[in-house]
């Protein structure tokens, strides 16, 4: 088991109270597990792969505990994370394009960044310079300004650098959400290429768009207003939701052949709670068509079939 | 055949670039397209393809280096002087792709609608205004209780971009810019504005659909323009491009577009086993800068290949 | 949002929406009054410009006249002291304070209507009006203004606090100019503004309703900072004897008091006054400034 997750309570402090960003997730992330990680905004997948990194000022850890290949860690303690950073745990942050210096070559901001970390830059110059090609790029590019390049290209190299160190899990937030369809396209085959050379061990995928994880992911993790809704191999995520709110939201998605006239998609009435003052119970139950008495209760998250988790009362049935 | 409400003819738009204008930049090249009355049309890109500039150049917010734009046989060239615009504005009307940008942070969310009683609207009584905003609202499925007297911050992106359409129906449009609509709001609100174009189009309003993303395009339109670095590739009924395409580059968009039921590997194991018939594409010499369209079926047009 | 189940409800008795503008007024005022920045900020400058136009009033002699014994600390009588010559401090930094408000206003504000009209028409017209305006801009900002204005005020032969305002601001609105521009450019592009030209609003009332309310507090730092800036310009033109005939302000007291050594002598009841008085408005136009930016961003309210 590379990631445990257990109960997870993350509140964002504000000056009218805490946001319960994350109010209790939990889940397990396999030795070279591709998760994706859906849901809308706001709902907590930000969030959580912060947390997995570095707690902004803001963040408060409040419960649960994360593992990482059997040993925890210490997520509220930004010292105890420093050695762990790069090394263990990688991110490609959402905006990478803005995250390379515009003034630095990109040879030199990486060979910085490698010394930073306690790295010499002359041990793994072969190995970047390989995986450089690998995701289809000319090691020339070291020699370049950020600005040479186009999106595609930086998040290229963004993803390269991110793993340079074979780290055991990769966090990766957004990362094509600003590319178009066909750079999203080879930027998210060369994230799945570097897990099946085992340069990264495990990632967690970030999106909002759920058909592109459906392409890339083994298992998709839907989360819904700071909770784990469900999670579940990619396919009965998509073929056989369990949650409601995960089949409402499948069934809304247009696809490439869907008509209005062929049969018209619906949306979700309603909107996510707050989560300044979440409610009791489920927090689905106010848009949920199936709601009953019990869901004033909060519904655990359970195994319904072996891999698949769902947190509604209705799963059982 | 309904009428023809949009009309663009050989429109091209050249930016100058660099600090003394020396540098050229063709945003737009040679695009000929129409749009009738409860017809719509998308024109689906990349980045870089020009999609937004013609929705832009359509609105009068920016002019066309060459061609000619014609909305109801009047070209918008022809429009100049204030009061002439604002005529303009009365029957054609756009909706962007930040609702939250489209809104002044510091003034409430109903000002939008204000703004449009106030330049077009000044005689209606406050009564009559009123159920106007209703209607408007409930035809865009908004609860007025929820949005009316609130900050832009307070709403979310659906409820903006709900408003804005209703805001362009408050005025008696024929013609409907969507920019990107719809790329800003979450899955489960964003069919919902789709459906609202769906309903938009059955009362007779011609829509012009600018979006990157093909499933979206292909949900709700009648038309399809695919635009590649500002010409046309591929123009022609929705299903005939959706389901054949000619152009190799809306082959490839097709391919790499990530489906829910059908995974790249399928796609790509598919195009394999059935290879699609080659087509013979229009050429032009080098230096020209028209993009001229060959009509591979009937209504079905492939365009240049650019490199 | 319940939106979609809340089509039927459309027609039920929702809030009417009332006039717009009267509506934002009242709320402005609402939070402006629970402003302790703003109610600080604007209270000291409020005392100060009140003791500046009503205090004269209440002394019956010339600011410059010598009227006590020489360098005396503040007493009963020389509230604030007297000069080396005997000059009664607090006369003089009644007259100062006024003449020193006139000067930020009148060059304060000729600088902020010639540098804001120039930058918001650069700045939201773009093109050649933007490179013209650009050009005339920069060609005023490197004319050396101290030397013009010098040449200038030389020439005329009354010199009054009025015409040193315009003169000061005829040559300081340059770099408000391209402060608003820059500002401007950036908010043009914003899609609030092609959505009021699609509403068939013109291009005045697109800056002053749309463009001008979101950089309210930009513009009133600027406002700040160009008065402030006068009165610094006027104290140096004071001091090279171009200022006011028999004029009495904050600069030239300042000037004076260095002139004759005050500093060496100790006679810190001479320099501290004028001093403080131009530190204390400038800083209390920030603290307004701040609170005002609190008041009419919603944004910042709910913090």
């Amino acid at each position: 088991m590379t990631l445990r997750v257990k109960d997870l309570k993350v509140y964002y402090q504000t000056l009218r109270g805490d946001v319960h960003a994350l109010d209790g997730v939990s889940f397990d992330l396999a030795d070279g597990e591709i998760m994706g990680l859906a849901g809308e905004s706001g709902c907590g997948k930000s969030t959580l792969s912060k947390s997995l990194i570095r707690l902004d000022s803001r963040m408060r850890h409040v419960g649960g505990t994360v593992e990482l290949d059997g040993e925890n860690v210490p997520i509220a303690d930004d010292e105890a994370m420093v050695p762990l950073r790069y090394h263990e745990i990688s991110l490609i942050p959402q905006y990478a394009m803005s995250a390379l210096n515009p003034t630095r070559k990109i040879g030199r901001m990486i060979n910085e960044l490698l010394r930073s970390r306690g790295v010499r830059p002359g041990d793994v110059a072969d190995e970047l310079r390989r995986r450089l090609e690998l995701v289809g790029l000319d090691p020339e590019v070291l020699d370049r300004f950020p600005i040479e390049l186009s999106g595609g290209m930086k998040q290229r190299v963004v993803m390269v650098i991110s793993t340079l160190l074979n780290p055991s899990l990769l966090i990766a937030d957004e990362v094509t959400s600003a590319l178009d369809v066909s750079t999203q396209r080879s930027v998210a085959e060369s994230l799945v290429e570097f897990r099946d050379r085992e340069y990264v061990r495990s990632m967690v995928f970030v999106t909002h768009d759920i058909s592109l994880v459906y392409q890339m992911a083994d298992t998709i993790m839907v989360m819904y207003a700071g909770r784990v809704a469900e999670k579940a191999p990619a396919r009965a995520v998509i073929e056989d939701p369990r949650h409601p709110y995960t089949r409402m939201l499948v069934s809304a998605l247009p696809e490439v052949g869907s008509t209005v006239s062929g049969g018209r998609l619906e949306g979700i009435p309603g909107t996510p709670p707050g989560l300044l003052n979440p409610p009791q119970g489920c927090r689905f139950r106010d848009r949920c068509p199936m709601a009953f008495d019990r869901c004033a209760e909060q519904p655990p998250l359970v195994e319904i079939e072996p891999g698949h988790w769902a947190a509604c009362w209705k799963t059982g049935e | 055949m309904s009428e023809t409400l949009l009309e663009l003819e050989h429109v091209h738009k050249v930016y100058r670039t660099g600090a003394f204008g020396g540098g050229r930049k063709r945003a737009v090249r040679d695009v000929s397209l129409t749009v009738r009355a409860g017809e719509v049309v998308s024109l689906i890109g990349e980045s870089g393809s020009g999609k937004s500039t013609l929705g832009k150049m359509v609105l009068g917010l920016s002019r066309p280096t060459e061609g000619r734009i014609l909305v109801e046989g009047t070209d918008v060239a022809g429009i100049r002087g204030f009061a002439a615009r604002k005529e303009y504005y009365r029957r054609v009307q756009g909706v962007f792709q930040d609702p939250f940008s489209c809104f002044n942070p510091i003034f409430k969310a109903d000002r939008v609608f204000e703004m449009v009683r106030g330049s077009y609207f000044p005689e209606v009584s406050d009564a009559d205004w009123r159920d106007r905003v209703l209607s408007a609202l409930g035809t865009v499925r908004l609860d007025p209780g929820n949005v009316l007297n609130k900050y832009p911050h307070q709403l979310s992106g659906g409820q903006l971009q709900r408003m804005l359409i209703a805001r362009a129906l408050l005025l008696d449009i024929r013609l409907l810019v969507a920019d990107e609509i719809i790329s800003m709001l979450d899955a489960s609100t964003r069919i919902d504005v789709l459906n609202l174009l769906a309903d938009l189009k059955e009362r007779g309003l011609g829509i012009l659909f600018v979006t990157h993303d093909l499933s979206l395009g292909n949900y709700v339109s009648d038309t399809s323009v695919i635009l590649r670095k500002g010409a046309i590739a591929e123009m022609g009924p929705t299903t005939r491009v959706f389901d054949n395409p000619l152009h190799p580059y809306s082959r490839h968009l097709l391919s790499c577009v990530p489906q829910l039921h059908r995974t790249w590997a399928e796609v790509d194991a598919d195009l394999a086993a059935n290879p699609p018939e080659d087509v013979t594409l229009p050429t032009v010499a080098d230096g020209d800068t028209s993009a001229p369209l060959l009509e591979a079926e009937e209504g079905h047009f492939v365009g240049i290949d650019q490199k | 949002m319940t939106d979609v189940a809340g089509a039927p409800g459309a027609d039920s008795a929702a809030p009417a929406p009332e006039p717009a503008a009267e509506r934002r007024r009242s709320e402005t005022l609402h939070f402006a009054r629970r402003n302790p920045k703003l109610l600080i900020g604007s209270g000291i400058v409020l005392t100060l410009l009140l003791i500046g136009l009503i205090g004269p009033f209440f002394i019956d002699h010339d600011p410059n006249e010598y009227v006590g014994p020489q360098s005396q600390p503040p007493n009963g009588e020389y509230w604030l002291g007297t000069t080396s010559f005997g000059q009664d401090i607090w006369a003089q930094f009644v007259h100062g304070l006024r003449s020193t408000f006139l000067i930020g206003v009148f060059g304060g504000g000729v600088a902020f209507v010639i540098g804001t009209a120039v930058g918001f028409l650069a700045g939201y017209k773009g093109g050649w009006v933007d490179e013209v305006l650009n050009m005339i801009t920069n060609v005023v900002l490197v004319l050396p203004a101290l030397v013009v204005l010098i040449v200038a005020v030389a020439y005329l032969d009354a010199r009054g606090v009025l015409v040193q305002g315009v003169f000061i601001g005829l040559t300081s609105w340059p770099w408000a100019a391209r402060a608003v521009r820059s500002q401007t450019l950036s908010l043009a592009t914003r899609d609030f503004v092609d959505l009021a030209r699609l509403s068939g609003r013109r291009t005045w009332r697109i800056i002053t309703a749309e463009v001008a309310p979101n950089m309210s507090s930009y513009l009133v730092m600027t406002f700040i900072l160009l008065f402030g800036g006068s009165i610094l310009i006027a104290a140096g033109l004071d001091f090279i004897g171009l200022g006011p005939t028999n004029g009495v302000s904050l600069g030239l007291m300042l000037e004076n008091a260095v002139a004759w050594s005050a500093l060496q002598l100790g006679l810190w009841w001479w320099f501290i006054p004028p001093g403080l008085g131009i530190t204390v408005i400038v800083g209390s136009l920030y603290i307004l400034n701040v609170g005002l930016d609190e008041v009419f961003n919603p944004k910042l309210r709910e913090l």
